[in-house]
């Protein structure tokens, strides 16, 4: 009986496994790997530091760094400010029966690929785009204004991505709040303001952070809309790490790169668990 | 005496539905006022309007004599007490009750002398560090109360607050909620369904229905003097009997029920003969097997159909000869009557100044508690 019990698990779990070592453990550990690895001078490969030593040598490197950093921070906080009173409005504010009806229109344009959708907003948006179109016509303006390109027009774009993966979490988490609470807190005498920072965000924190991770991870990790909306002078990390794996060929480079990428996401995560006192455990759930 | 709360001919209507139709009365400083109802007679909206939470469609309401209306509930110097607490999980007790008190602004040692005053007066000393659900429903209870009590608010409001405790639990808070009332002497205007609470606890009883209020009277007078047969009927159990008036006169009048005895009672003004009436009669107000030289009792004969036991409250359930109404008579446990068995002929005998009466409404009765019973 036993015996057949453990049969019947690793049957199941040998997809996931192989998945799981295959596609991703694998490739994950040739990549480190070859990021410890560089030429020296007289062309051989060895052990080496230089790779990521190169990194902080490089102002260019560590400014993108930096930035995409802070941008993908300042994205996720903006996000959730513009989520915040959609998932609010979604369950509290309109009747019962238009909430799936409005839930579904959020979900509409993400069957649509990232791609077209950020082509969508370069039509929109370029100097010969419709919005400038319509300005020029009753108008506003003399001249076309080119809007594209430039950093507010990909947080822009970064946001509009990433609203879903805000919302989400926060109806679900909002759809538990108690309205009792609120109308508590109303009799016993607190404002707008302050039914806001303790009654909902209170409760909604473990919503917030868990779509703030996704919303941050995703950001960071993106290529398309910071490359298409953002130009050439908007660079984002991910766009060097491209360049070292195709432009370069230097995957030594492009390797270390990643694992910077990466540390860099998973020590912002920590950091923000840690202020909003959540564990990763419970945010999950 | 100070009045504190004042409503003037409250309408509320939803759409087409009105849940709260011409709705006046007042509460004097310092009394307990339940309004007793059953559920869907609009007696949580009326709650709502005077806490702010939902606007009346017309009418007005006055606390301490100032209008309230267009007035937010965070303005109003009255609490609510919900159905179900509902305290802040993400507080702890301590939290909890100060809530009120930042948000008006008030010193940090204030508010922390006030909470401890506050949590002593309500038996929880010692509890400010306590989170929500580390507390029994009992507790839970007494924090929701602390919270608003802290405030000082003219009119406390309590929707229901015991209807999610266990029987024993809520029997024990009736007695103390009204200690506390009397020690802190806030106006109270408790709404419940159950009529038992706003007996025991209450100075004044409303009772609702349909959304207008049918008598606003004392406990005692709701139960011994009901002015309407829905009164009649929701406060306390009361056997019902539809007849006719054979004769009226003066304060007393003969009735032919509809299956044939005939009873006096008394009454409050004559009646026509021939009036379409219905007859109430307590249970305790019908005596078993009644000393034959009691004059001036309606006597008649039941079979008795089962016996309800329940301690001080036993019941015997018996049919009337040849009819199938059902009465339901007090059984005194005091082991005169354990002779009665199932089946028994049993004589019953009421005294006139025990019944009462009054014409056929448009209304229809509500089914009679008896049937309830089984």
């Amino acid at each position: 009986m036993k015996k057949q019990f453990r049969w019947g698990l690793l049957f199941f779990l040998t997809p996931v496994l192989l998945w799981l070592f295959l596609l991703i453990v694998l490739p994950q550990i040739d990549l480190f790997v070859m990021s410890f690895r560089a030429e020296n001078d007289a062309g051989e490969m060895v052990w080496s530091f230089s790779n990521y030593l190169r990194f902080f040598g490089e102002p260019i490197y560590w400014l993108t760094f930096v930035r995409t950093a802070i941008y993908s921070i300042l994205v996720t906080f903006l996000t959730f400010l513009i989520a915040l009173p959609v998932a609010f409005y979604i369950t509290k504010v309109v009747k019962p029966k238009f909430q799936g009806f409005l839930t579904v229109l959020l979900l509409l344009p993400f069957w649509v690929s990232e791609m077209v959708r950020i082509y969508g907003w370069m039509i929109l948006l370029r100097e010969s785009g419709v919005i400038n179109h319509f300005l020029l016509k009753f108008g506003i303006l003399h001249h076309p204004v080119e809007m594209l390109y430039k950093d507010s027009t990909m947080v822009l774009g970064l946001i509009y991505t990433s609203m879903l993966f805000m919302v989400v979490p926060l109806i679900s988490v909002l759809e538990s709040l108690d309205d009792n609470l609120i109308e508590a807190a109303y009799d016993l005498g607190a404002n707008m303001w302050s039914i806001l920072f303790k009654i909902i965000i209170p409760h909604a924190t473990p919503g917030i952070v868990s779509g703030s991770i996704v919303v941050f991870m995703l950001t960071l990790g993106n290529y398309l809309t910071p490359n298409l909306m953002g130009g050439k002078n908007s660079l984002w990390f991910t766009e060097q790490i491209y360049n070292q794996f195709i432009a370069s060929f230097n995957w030594n480079q492009g390797s270390a790169f990643g694992f910077l990428l990466l540390f860099l996401s998973s020590a912002v995560i920590w950091v923000g668990l840690k202020l909003s006192k959540q564990t990763l455990k419970k945010v999950v759930q | 005496m100070q009045i504190d709360l004042s409503v003037q001919n409250v309408i509320k209507k939803f759409q087409e539905f009105t849940a709260v139709n011409a709705v006046s009365f007042e509460v004097e400083k310092g009394r307990f006022f339940s309004i007793l109802g059953p559920s869907g007679c609009g007696k949580t909206t009326l709650l709502r309007m005077i806490a702010g939470l939902t606007e009346p469609t017309s009418g007005e309401i006055k606390i301490r004599g100032k209008s309230m209306a267009g007035i937010s509930p965070n303005k109003r110097p009255v609490n609510l007490i919900f159905q179900h607490l509902a305290l802040f999980p993400m507080m702890n007790v301590g939290e909890n009750i100060a809530f009120g008190l930042k948000r008006r602004g008030e010193s940090k040692a204030d508010i922390k002398k006030k909470v401890k005053a506050i949590l002593e007066r309500t038996d929880l000393p010692g509890f400010v560090d306590k989170k929500i659900d580390q507390l029994s429903g009992g507790q839970k209870q007494r924090v929701a109360i602390a919270r608003c009590l802290v405030l000082e608010p003219t009119v406390l409001l309590l929707d229901e607050p015991l209807g999610a405790l266990d029987l024993k639990l809520r029997e024990q808070m009736k007695v103390e909620l009204k200690k506390l009332q009397s020690k802190v002497g806030t106006t109270f205007v408790y709404i419940t369904h159950d009529q038992s609470e706003a007996m025991v606890m209450s100075d004044a009883v409303a009772v609702m229905n349909n959304g207008e209020f049918e008598q606003i009277d004392s406990p005692q007078n709701l139960y011994n003097r009901p002015k309407t047969p829905f009164v009649a009927q929701f406060v306390g159990d009361n056997n019902a009997w539809s007849g006719r008036i054979r004769q009226s006169e003066g304060t007393t009048a003969e009735i032919e029920t509809a299956e044939g005895s005939v009873f006096k009672t008394k009454v409050d003004e004559p009646f026509q003969s021939g009036t379409e009436v219905d007859l109430f009669l307590r249970p305790e107000a019908m005596l078993i097997s009644p000393d034959p030289d009691i004059a001036d009792l309606n006597r008649f004969e039941v079979v008795v159909k089962s016996i309800l036991f329940d301690g001080a409250n036993s019941r015997l359930l018996a049919n009337p000869l040849n009819a199938d109404t059902e009465l339901l008579i007090a059984l005194p446990q005091n082991r005169q009557y354990d002779y009665i068995q199932v089946n028994d002929r049993i004589e019953i005998g009421w005294n006139k100044q025990s019944g009462v009466c009054f014409p056929r409404g448009r209304r229809p009765l509500l089914k009679t508690s008896t049937n309830a019973l089984i």
